[in-house]
């Protein structure tokens, strides 16, 4: 237990979408400078298990603690460690890069206006920054969810297929970002179809349906 | 480094008021609403300025609530849509903290805004000057409320299709009181007698939804969220 008391430990998760079971006592653990890599077939519920992961969606039975304490009774410092990146990127059309990153981001800590810019820049954007978030490509919105993700510093990474909608190049800055998160101490759950080659430690759930 | 309740309160109000703003037809569509309908009334009914003045307290009371109704719809809907609500689900500060400032900023370029141009629409209706202090407070405190009561309805219909006829099933009925007293305030007024009562007790329904609807909404939130 100690072993595991510094990261996220998921703990016999059941849950159940109207009569479907979809995680069937799901158990796993990432510690930090590990990431976990979530594969498996479509269905077979990985978008699942990381919003049961994030908080969003409750277990029926089973618990998800970070550091040693439930993520439902620390609920706030959980958060606070927390950089969660779903499937769309959720950004805001009428803002620009900048404003969005702005206002998420400055929920969780202060930040300055050039380290965000620095955060776009990282990410390959920094062009797209006063842009209104809707006139950018799926490519791009994307990378301006990488860059909210990486200015929150956030220990924890919750990461839904970061690579969709990306380019070559794009993969390789979020393997590199992965890669560089997880050396750090950080730690990252990524669910993804296709094979992470990273230079890091990483621990593979497979999901069955 | 971590950031206070306050300060995410303020961030979040600011988020809304310049989305808002970059969207001003959302804005202005329920304030031509509320100006349509209330002076369709004079025109169809062709009365005399004094039935005309019993008939606009009510008048003006359902096409403030109704004009407000259409706006709450948006409330959380589209940062439902985009992914945002989650990424402020998972801020660390709380639903409550995020219903608030959402309902607060939506107030204020809703219901305060009908609140500015209701004088415009109580000189059409031959509402006498006298009143217009009345028919400003009564307003405020319906709107404020109406906004409350709202956020729950709109917390429990995001995830539906069509939801906001849903919506106004379930903020309606909650807002008789309101319709009953903001309009009876109205009415004294006009009339020349006190409406004090009929405003303190606006200003109480004010008080028991500010300090209970934020909850409820922050529960509606978390089980539509899931």
């Amino acid at each position: 237990m100690n072993s595991t008391a510094d990261g996220l430990m998921v703990d016999k998760v059941h849950v159940w979408r109207g009569d479907r079971h979809v995680l069937q006592g799901v158990s796993t653990q990432v510690r930090p400078g590990e990431l976990l890599h979530v594969s498996g077939p479509n269905g077979t519920g990985k978008t699942t298990l990381l919003r049961v992961v994030s908080g969003l969606l409750r277990p029926e039975q089973g618990s998800v603690s970070w550091r040693g304490q439930s993520i439902v009774s620390g609920r706030t410092e959980y958060q606070a460690a927390l950089a969660y990146a779903a499937h769309e990127p959720a950004l805001k059309g009428d803002l620009t890069a900048l404003e969005n990153l702005r206002f998420s981001v400055g929920l969780k800590r202060r930040s300055s206006a050039v380290e965000l810019r620095g955060a776009l820049e990282r990410t390959g954007v920094s062009a797209c920054a006063d842009l209104p978030a809707r006139v950018l490509s799926a490519g791009q919105r994307r990378r301006v969810s990488l860059a909210r993700v990486v200015a929150m510093q956030a220990p924890v990474w919750l990461l839904d297929e970061p690579y969709a909608n990306l380019d070559s190049a794009g993969s390789e800055l979020v393997s590199g970002l992965l890669q560089a998160h997880v050396a750090a101490g950080g730690l990252a759950l990524v669910v993804a179809h296709r094979e992470l080659t990273l230079a890091c430690r990483v621990r593979r759930l497979e999901l069955n349906s | 480094m971590t950031v206070g309740a306050w300060e995410a309160f303020w961030l979040i109000v600011h988020r809304e008021m310049r989305l808002s703003f970059r969207r001003p037809e959302q804005l202005l569509q329920p304030l031509v609403f509320f100006l349509i309908v209330t002076t369709l009334f004079p025109l169809g009914l062709s009365l005399q300025l004094s039935l005309l003045r019993d008939i606009s307290p009510g008048v003006l009371w359902v096409a403030a609530l109704l004009s407000s109704l259409l706006s709450l719809d948006s409330l959380f809907k589209s940062d439902a849509d985009d992914g945002t609500l989650e990424q402020l689900a998972l801020s660390g500060h709380g639903l409550t903290v995020i219903v608030v400032a959402k309902t607060v900023a939506h107030w204020l370029v809703t219901g305060l805004a009908l609140v500015l141009v209701s004088p415009i629409v109580g000189t059409a209706l031959g509402i006498p000057t006298d009143a217009f202090a009345t028919m400003l407070l009564s307003l405020a405190l319906g709107t404020l409320t109406l906004s409350w009561l709202g956020a729950i309805g709109a917390g429990l219909t995001i995830g539906l299709r069509r939801g906001n006829v849903l919506l106004s099933l379930i903020v309606l009925p909650l807002a008789m009181p309101l319709l009953i007293f903001g309009a009876g305030a109205t009415d004294r007024a006009i009339s020349g007698t006190s409406a004090m009562g009929a405003l303190y007790l606006l200003a109480a329904l004010c008080v028991f939804t500010c300090t209970l609807a934020p909850f409820a909404a922050a529960a509606a939130l978390r089980i539509t969220l899931e």
